[in-house]
């Protein structure tokens, strides 16, 4: 570890610190309908929207009726999606001249898409073609995280107001995220990117002479937006297959940087969007806290695992000052590997700047980790932030007893409905990640699957499952995913991992909404100090720990230990 | 309302509690642990439900070792802990409800053959079995005789000996109308007779609630147990996925795992120690209730009572000692304190009410008069029509009394009044109190101060309660000058002046639509619509029918300062189910530490490292933490009904602290813990 490696992350988290409010203050106007510097040019195309569709802006909905709207937008957008990808061979923007995707395949692209998980069984370069990347799948990185943070502002409206019977109108909360967040956003962002040097064209390559005479076909396409808007709705999903370890998505260091930067930066500004619209700024900051100790804590631990080297390496001769640097870009080296790794998975983003299977064990366990303490550091746009809402519930339920009352959050009461349907939710993760997972294991076929035998190779698999329940879309690398098997099973933990958890959430929502407000006193348990802090730190890394130490004994523990003894498999 | 003023925490005659394993109990609760693994019963506890169904299942295998020759040390040690778990759990409910019994059996007593003589229309009267009685029937009850039913008193009055139900065996009265009509099953009648139209259906009465009430038969989860109930569920539920596909991930390497020992990791994971002690901690919380003479109709009321936000007080008896006292001698110029304090006392010796006898004890005592020397000539009681009271002593006549009618009686107008004596009757009246005038003859001597005297060391209770998050509102009937100058002295954090029952209701609904918890008390008929309104109502013992009806606690001893300690014990209830809850899943971290190693050690030698305990032998280390986790329920039997301590502060505060005792000891302890069980398993050579 370098005094250079720890500036770099400390840069990166300042940026966001810096940032955090004014971008949080913006959302929550934008979501209360108040008016913001964007409003005179973006409120006549908005309204233009609504009556084109319509839909009236005022006419609020219900929990049931929000849901059941977000669930007919998503199985349209499914629809269409599975639909570009079968049949572009026959449509147009196709120079490649690329078939159509399979049946497996598509689906499980689809749901990958729709579930803002963006998983890839796929070398973008070789199978998508132009139209899918821009039509079908970058469309979806909008309108994926869009939902998301329609669906974190009905949850945050149920804690804002009293005895409310509605939560917001999908329709509104989706071109809203669309029209004032993610556009203006990923405009600014796309235009940097192309500064920086990334390509934005329709060409389809490059045919260049390299030293030796050979002819080498570069791919290019149009990376830069769809690289900006890749990160800033957490999507993860690249233009090429190697992800933002590709010089021409992420070329530099600074590049690097602002690839971190702008997938954290809403997510982590919606923790104070929500501070601000439930009244209580305090419990912004107080999430924003618990979001930072844990993620500077996985950096810290990637970056100290990684630089800390393999001694099998060292033993053949390599130069141990290097760290481990198998799958690492020598542009970004450990700390900005490291810091990339813990954020791409404490977000539900995806996207890599090198291959987390090539990490060391524990190297390669905290991004592990990261993705199954629920994706709430802090998320996927708007899912991380109702994901930590269920686990701040579950906290002031298991400690606000020991303050002598029935527990409270932001004044709502926690009762058995609430626990009912938080329960719901959180039995997610641990059914659709060990249960595939220990399935997989079992059968040969998907066994056959693994690059790599031994502990390694159940990595691979539990990472697989952990990584689409968790809608991150990260691979450790190694497994064969475009399998019938594979592309089935993720396809449907990622699936259960966005629908069936936001369900109940959602459900939970709607019942929290209905409550009176209790007012604050000193009897009332304190959500936004440092011990509340502490115990939500605590419930998070106790609950996810309890459910997957196991299953991570038996990966890359083992494989850790076997490292350190200096044994292969 | 009762004059009493009953400030003792503990009721001298509550049932003195029994030791927490008294053999006494002890015994027929191991008998009721046995009656309790009926799986029909246990189903109503999914967490200790579960551990049934894998200590039968584990039975099994031990069964199939023994007969083809496996390990049946090892998985018979296991199913044997595993029941036992399974036998704590039941045996701490048991325990629990053994406590109430006691008390339940004595009152059965006191019901057991009641017979009434029922009055039929036309005045013909037959004698019924009390069992048979419906509502609206009459009956009549003679001196000696106990009350058959719960009643309303329609004709009559006499005095009733309810120790049978309070404990208090100083008889009260009963009359038809007003507050004091209503009569309890299972009572005496000391004198007179009474004749009482039936109120409750036959085992519907206040005794017969009672009963189940402590027995614990009734016994329906209430709200927040409900809702822990669901995350504990919840939590078996995860561990059950993370147990079985345990058992897959591990096949892929090669390791078959027994059933044997994932079903130990399942017991241990799963949160038995709460799950087990659930019931058992709710039913002390109403046993430490019942043991503050106070019945409560629901758990419920008991669980609201920890989340009350306001608390409606009656001044008078609660904050006040009910009458108004003297408390200081004013005199005019020229006349010593002394002087006036002797004027006082020798006029109010006549004076047989509260306000007069104050007077002589404040002159007698602060100001150390001494009692009168010469007999009296003429002594004019105190009367409601002239107001005043005196005596002539030769030709000194002395009056106490009004400031009007003491004025007349010296011939004195107001306006001629010395400057000092306005200036002081005005003061008095103007902070709350009543000035009394003190007159020789036609020369006016002072005045008297009397006041509210409000209770020592409620100023404090208060200061707690507002540290507590509790706002405290005072209701009286007195002017709002007065209530507020009382208001102040108590340090109450507002008050309803001359308040009507209407007044009452009105703010207890502006309380709740703020979204706050109500408690008060009351006991007349016209408390009742309050009462049903607040969110715990406290009944008086000594109130009408009406009031108990809609109340859903009532208070045995009628003493309105309970109502500040149900908070405290509906508080200390949710907080010791929390801090079980916190210490069962911290409890789970370093049972992973024991049992993870064992598991996979034979595969993966390195994973050793993770055996931080240093346990002698993977059988050991899964039988060390299996014995650990039945034992720590056994443990915590006396936390859970004697509930964690409590102390009256913040909520930070009170976290803060739990936090630390029961989640951090929650973590470390069992580390300490199954460690010593390993050595001690090692020592005997178990397995």
């Amino acid at each position: 570890m370098t005094l250079v490696g720890w500036a770099q992350i400390a840069v990166l988290f300042l940026l966001v610190l810096v940032t955090v409010k004014p971008l949080g203050l913006y959302m929550a106007r934008v979501f209360s309908g108040e008016r913001t510097f964007l409003s005179p040019v973006l409120s006549p195309v908005e309204r233009g929207f609504y009556r084109l569709s319509g839909i009236d802006e005022n006419r609020e909905q219900g929990w049931l009726a929000y849901t059941l709207a977000m669930l007919a937008f998503s199985v349209i957008g499914f629809v269409s999606l599975y639909a570009i990808l079968r049949f572009q061979d026959v449509l147009p923007l196709n120079p490649q001249g690329f078939p159509a995707v399979p049946p497996d395949l598509a689906f499980n692209t689809a749901v990958s898409f729709l579930t803002n998980t963006n998983w890839q069984n796929y070398a973008g370069e070789t199978t998508m073609s132009h139209l899918t990347q821009m039509a079908g799948l970058t469309v979806h990185n909008f309108t994926s995280a869009a939902t998301g943070i329609a669906l974190a502002m009905a949850v945050t409206r149920a804690f804002a107001r009293s005895k409310a019977t509605t939560l917001g109108n999908f329709w509104v909360d989706l071109v809203r995220a669309n029209l004032y967040v993610l556009l203006p956003f990923a405009v600014v962002t796309a235009l940097v990117f192309v500064a920086m040097g990334l390509p934005q064209t329709l060409d389809a390559s490059v045919t260049a002479t390299t030293l030796e005479g050979a002819q080498q076909t570069i791919a290019l396409g149009p990376v830069a937006s769809q690289e900006a808007i890749k990160q800033i709705g957490t999507n993860g999903g690249g233009f090429f297959n190697v992800n933002a370890a590709h010089p021409f998505e992420n070329p530099t260091a600074l590049s690097n940087l602002l690839n971190i930067y702008v997938m954290l930066a809403i997510s982590a500004a919606l923790v104070i969007t929500f501070g601000q619209m439930v009244g209580d700024r305090r419990q912004g900051w107080a999430f924003l806290a618990t979001i930072a100790v844990l993620l500077v804590a996985g950096v810290g631990f990637v970056y100290w695992a990684e630089t800390y080297g393999n001694p099998i390496l060292t033993s053949l001769g390599l130069d141990p000052s290097m760290g481990n640097m198998e799958g690492k870009e020598v542009r970004f080296g450990q700390s900005a590997s490291a810091l990339y790794a813990a954020i791409t998975t404490g977000l539900s983003d995806g996207g890599v700047n090198a291959m987390h299977g090539s990490f060391t064990g524990l190297g390669g366990l905290v991004p592990m980790f990261l993705i199954q303490l629920g994706e709430v550091l802090p998320g996927g746009t708007g899912s991380g932030l109702y994901g930590l809402i269920v686990f701040a519930l579950l906290s002031v339920f298991v400690a606000g007893l020991m303050v002598g009352r029935t527990p409270e959050f932001l004044g709502k009461k926690i009762e058995g409905r609430e626990m009912k349907y938080a329960v719901l939710a959180i039995l997610i993760l641990p059914l659709a990640i060990l249960g595939f997972a220990a399935i997989s294991a079992m059968l040969p076929f998907a066994v056959a699957s693994v690059g790599t035998p031994g502990p390694h190779g159940l990595s691979e698999i539990l990472y697989g499952f952990t990584s689409a329940a968790g809608n991150n879309g990260s691979a450790f690398g190694g497994l064969t995913g475009n399998t019938l098997w594979y592309n089935t099973t993720l396809g449907i933990a990622m699936l259960l991992g966005r629908f069936a958890y936001v369900i109940p959430v959602m459900a939970l929502a709607g019942s929290i909404a209905a409550k009176v407000k209790a007012p604050v006193s000193a009897g009332t348990f304190p959500t936004h100090t440092p011990l509340f802090v502490g115990l939500l730190i605590g419930i998070i890394l106790i609950l996810g720990g309890l459910q997957f130490f196991p299953a991570l004994a038996l990966g890359p523990i083992v494989e850790q230990f076997a490292m350190l003894a200096g044994q292969t498999f | 309302m009762s004059n009493r003023t009953t400030s003792a925490h503990q009721s001298s005659h509550a049932p003195a509690a029994p030791g927490l394993f008294a053999p006494a109990i002890l015994g027929p609760a191991v008998v009721a642990a046995f009656r309790k693994l009926d799986p029909r019963q246990l189903m109503r506890n999914p967490v200790i439900f579960v551990t049934e169904a894998v200590a039968a299942l584990v039975t099994l295998l031990f069964v199939r070792d023994l007969a083809i020759g496996g390990d049946a040390g090892f998985s018979g040690q296991i199913a044997a802990w595993l029941w036992f778990t399974v036998l704590f759990a039941t045996f701490a409910e048991a325990v629990a409800e053994g406590r109430g019994k006691a008390q339940a059996d004595s009152l059965k007593r006191a019901r057991s053959e009641l017979t009434a003589r029922l009055k039929h229309e036309g005045s013909r009267i037959e004698k019924v079995p009390a069992t048979t009685l419906k509502i609206g029937d009459v009956v009549i009850v003679e001196a000696g005789e106990l009350i058959p039913a719960d009643g309303e008193v329609i004709e009559g009055v006499a005095s009733v000996n309810e120790s049978a139900i309070t404990g208090e065996s100083a008889p009260v009265i009963r009359e038809a109308g007003g507050d004091r009509s209503a009569v309890t099953g299972g009572t005496q009648l000391l004198s007179d007779r009474l004749v009482i139209r039936v109120s409750v259906a036959p085992g519907g009465g206040f005794v017969d609630r009672m009963i189940a009430l402590i027995e614990g038969a009734k016994r329906q989860k209430t709200p927040n147990e409900i809702a822990l109930s669901i995350l504990l569920s919840g939590l078996t539920l995860i561990f059950l996925i993370a147990v079985v596909t345990l058992w897959g991930l591990a096949g892929y390497s090669g390791t078959v795992l027994s059933v044997t020992v994932l079903a130990a990791l399942l017991v241990t994971l799963i949160p038995t120690t709460i799950g087990g002690l659930l019931s058992a901690i709710g039913i002390a919380g109403m046993d430490r209730l019942v043991r503050f003479n106070v019945i409560a109709t629901s758990g419920r009321a008991v669980e609201a009572a920890g989340d009350v936000d306001t608390l409606l007080l009656d001044k008078t008896g609660t904050i006040t000692f009910g009458n108004r006292m003297a408390t200081d001698f004013l005199p005019v110029p020229g006349v010593s304190e002394k002087v006036l304090a002797e004027a006082a006392l020798l006029a109010s010796l006549a004076d047989e009410t509260p306000e007069g006898r104050s007077i002589v004890a404040l002159a007698t005592g602060e100001y150390r008069v001494p009692g009168p020397a010469a007999q009296p000539d003429a002594v004019i009681p105190f009367a409601a029509e002239t107001r005043l009271s005196g005596v002539d002593l030769g030709a000194r006549k002395l009056r106490k009394g009004a400031v009007d009618a003491v004025l007349r009686f010296a011939g004195v107008e107001e306006a001629r009044a010395p400057e000092a004596f306005r200036a002081a009757v005005d003061r008095i009246a103007r902070s709350g109190g009543t000035p009394l005038a003190v007159a020789e003859g036609n020369r006016l001597l002072g005045v008297v101060h009397l006041k509210d005297v409000v209770k020592p060391g409620i100023k404090e209770r208060f200061a707690q309660m507002r540290a507590m998050g509790i706002r405290t509102v005072m209701v009286t009937g007195d002017n709002p000058v007065t209530a507020a100058a009382i208001a102040s002295e108590a340090g109450v954090d507002d008050f309803l002046a001359q308040a009507t029952p209407e007044d009452k209701l009105a703010y207890i609904r502006k309380e709740q639509e703020g979204g706050r918890l109500i408690a008060m008390c009351g006991d007349g008929t016209n408390d009742a619509p309050a009462l049903a309104q607040a969110d715990v109502g406290v009944a008086m013992q000594t109130g009408t029918q009406a009031a108990r009806e809609a109340a859903n606690m009532v208070d045995l001893d009628s003493s309105p300062t309970k109502l500040i300690e149900i908070v405290e014990i509906g508080k200390q209830l949710l907080m010791t189910r929390g801090s079980l809850t916190t210490f069962s899943i911290a409890n789970d971290v370093a049972k992973y530490f024991a049992i993870i190693p064992a598991l996979f050690v034979a595969t993966y030698p390195g994973l050793n490292a993770l055996n931080i305990m240093a346990l002698t032998s993977p059988q050991s280390a899964i039988l060390s933490a299996v014995i650990f986790n039945a034992l720590i329920i056994i443990a915590l039997i006396p936390l859970a009904l004697r509930g964690v301590s409590y102390r009256p502060s913040g909520a930070a505060a009170l976290l803060r602290r739990n936090l630390l005792v029961y989640g951090v000891g929650g973590l470390v302890l069992p580390f300490i813990g199954i460690k010593l069980v390993d050595l001690a398993v090692a020592a005997l050579h178990l397995v």
